[in-house]
């Protein structure tokens, strides 16, 4: 049996959702090969070094670039053939192609993979995580996506596995690339980060959400996460979302400051290491699952913490 | 220029969600249910190019239960012009619900399919995809900004990062983010006349599609709870206690 996995990368940099979605691949066989699509060759290279790799293909094009869903799905479809398994990180990006490849294939999609139990059958959260379905499928090709939290990385070194391009299958695309808008910050990534500070609508405002998170984010090298309520509010970008329908995190530390603890925030981070909580309602529901409350207005709460931080 | 909205009918998002001791579900018995949050968004989004004079007609269609019909007036409450319940018992997968709405698509021949990223059950966040593959039309998935003009349709899209925006050649499909806009409430004189507007009914056999079932149910639990831990008195307190957790 051989798996494919497909790299999340930046171009520059191979993602540890990768990493950990090469340790899932582990649990179903020891033939992995990694596909690096886009701007592949910085990304092949670390690729190849990673723990457990037997191959890696590149494939580069414009469209790939861009992530282009039709263009990398029919990559993936062009050399699926050689795979049982094509493992999928379940990033924004994955699951945007994922489903179509498993579509053209004529097979179901599994998504969001928490557990391998064996080649066919996988538990995977459901109801924004209230309830775990363990599935078996039928299909003989299997397409899932994995959410990384759930496995711990691979080595990043050690690994020699050859790199190989692919050709670029040609495709006629009815989808144009206008531009991109992203976010650039010298923080970690929300899904890597060790510790997570973040905020929800009782910042009140983009200044204050900044003015008072950021300090003491800086104090902690932490990365900045907010609710969909201060995200809607435009207090922070749509990329800092944590919950049901946004980032899935699980760093060792997550401190949620003015957050109410809405089942749809806790499906993206109740699998932290530790989550403390600083909100000025004792009765606020994310008390219910913190490990250390503090029941304190945050405005002089954010400031004696960063303080006590030294 | 046609739209077409999918709309599933789910268990309502403030419900405590409570899985059966045998392990076969969720219990979905006397609980309350509604519309997809998405799927609101997609139909207010087809609604307010239906007023600013881009859309002429609005279809929505649920697959499911007989009582999908009540998510599917509430489509029409909202302002989409007719609806279609493919009518069956089965939990269809998303490839299964892709197809089926290949087939619908096949017979209304809409310009657009604008539907839900994501339904709050399953959470696959995969049928818009799928559909876009099997139908062979551009995709443009986890809108939060979508302009119409010359047989193109604009899509800001939420991504990895930040967003990107892509033009996608028409017919496409399109799938909602939350901040696309937000839903209006249906007026009690739209939902009587919601009362009044054509709603056909299908068999799910009717549509000659193969929905069979590719995965099996071993069993659903619940994940580990997490237990409240201890409340701390000052900032202090918390850094010493997160010094001794080894988390500082
Ligand atoms: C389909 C759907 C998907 C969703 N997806 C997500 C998701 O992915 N992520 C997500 O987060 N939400 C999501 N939500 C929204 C979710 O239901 C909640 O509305 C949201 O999480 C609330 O955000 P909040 O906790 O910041 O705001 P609120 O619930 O308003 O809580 C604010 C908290 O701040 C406290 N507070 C106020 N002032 C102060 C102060 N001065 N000092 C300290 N504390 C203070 C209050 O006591 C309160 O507990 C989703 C909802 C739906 C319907
Ligand atoms: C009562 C009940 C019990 C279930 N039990 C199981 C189970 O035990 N195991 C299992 O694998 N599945 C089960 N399902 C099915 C499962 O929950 C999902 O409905 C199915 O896998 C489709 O995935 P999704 O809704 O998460 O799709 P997503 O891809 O997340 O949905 C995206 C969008 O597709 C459209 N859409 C999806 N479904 C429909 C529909 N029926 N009608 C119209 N538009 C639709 C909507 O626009 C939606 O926003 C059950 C469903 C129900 C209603």
């Amino acid at each position: 049996m051989a798996v494919l996995v497909i790299a999340d990368h930046d171009g520059a940099h191979l993602r540890d959702t990768t990493l950990k979605t090469i340790a899932a691949a582990q649990k179903l066989s020891s033939d992995i090969d990694v596909l690096v699509y886009g701007e592949a060759s910085a990304v092949a290279a670390q690729a190849a070094a990673a723990e457990g790799v037997r191959k890696v293909l590149t494939a580069e094009s414009a469209e790939l670039k861009a992530d282009i869903a039709e263009a990398i799905s029919a990559l993936i479809v062009s050399v699926a053939g050689g795979y049982d398994v094509v493992a999928v990180p379940a990033t924004a990006s994955g699951k945007n192609f994922a489903p179509r490849v498993a579509a053209v294939l004529d097979v179901a999609i599994i998504s969001d993979v928490v557990e391998v139990v064996d080649a066919s059958t996988f538990v995977h959260p459901i109801y924004a995580g209230n309830a775990l379905e363990t599935v078996k499928t039928s299909d003989a090709k299997r397409v899932i996506t994995v959410r990384p939290t759930a496995f711990k990385a691979v080595a990043a070194s050690g690994g020699s596995a050859s790199v190989e391009g692919v050709a670029v299958p040609a495709v006629t695309l009815k989808t144009r690339f206008v531009s991109d808008e992203k976010v650039v910050s010298d923080r970690p990534e929300l899904g890597s980060a060790k510790v997570i500070v973040s905020g929800g609508r009782a910042l009140g405002s983009a200044d204050e959400f900044k003015g008072v998170l950021e300090p003491l984010a800086d104090k902690l090298g932490a990365a900045v996460g907010a609710s969909r309520a201060a995200v809607d509010a435009g207090y922070a970008p749509n990329d800092y979302q944590v919950g049901q329908t946004g980032k899935v995190v699980a760093p060792n530390l997550y401190i949620a400051i003015g957050i109410s603890g809405a089942i749809q925030h806790l499906a993206g981070m109740k699998d932290s290491k530790v989550i403390v909580a600083i909100n000025k309602d004792p009765e606020a529901p994310i008390f219910q699952i913190a490990d250390y409350g503090l029941v304190e207005d945050y405005k002089t709460a954010i400031p004696a913490l960063t303080k006590a931080l030294g | 220029m046609k739209v077409l909205v999918p709309v599933k009918r789910v268990l309502d998002y403030n419900v405590k969600v409570r899985v059966k001791t045998d392990q076969s579900g969720v219990d979905l018995a006397n609980v309350k249910m509604a519309m997809n949050p998405f799927d609101e968004i997609a139909v207010e989004e087809a609604v307010r190019l239906k007023e600013k004079g881009v859309v002429t007609e609005i279809v929505a269609v649920s697959i499911g239960v007989a009582q999908c019909e009540a998510i599917l007036r509430t489509a029409l409450a909202m302002g989409a012009d007719r609806g279609i319940l493919v009518q069956t018992e089965d939990d269809l997968e998303p490839l299964a619900v892709a197809k089926v709405l290949k087939a619908v698509a096949g017979e209304e021949t809409p310009d657009v399919i604008l539907m839900g990223k994501q339904a709050i059950d399953g959470d696959n966040n995969a049928t818009g995809q799928m559909l876009s593959a099997l139908l062979d039309w551009p995709q443009a998935t986890f809108a939060s900004k979508v302009e119409i003009s010359g047989g193109e349709a604009l899509v800001t899209r939420e991504v990895d990062g930040g967003l990107q925006t892509l033009g996608v050649t028409l017919p496409a499909v399109i799938t909602t983010d939350l901040r696309l806009n937000e839903p209006r409430y249906a007026s009690l004189p739209n939902i009587m006349k919601a009362k009044k507007k054509p709603l056909d009914t299908k068999a799910l056999a009717d549509c000659g599609v193969d929905t069979a079932a590719r995965l099996s149910v071993v069993k659903v639990t619940e994940p580990p709870k997490r237990s409240a831990g201890i409340k701390v008195a000052s900032a202090d307190e918390l850094v010493a206690n997160l010094k001794s957790a080894g988390v500082l």
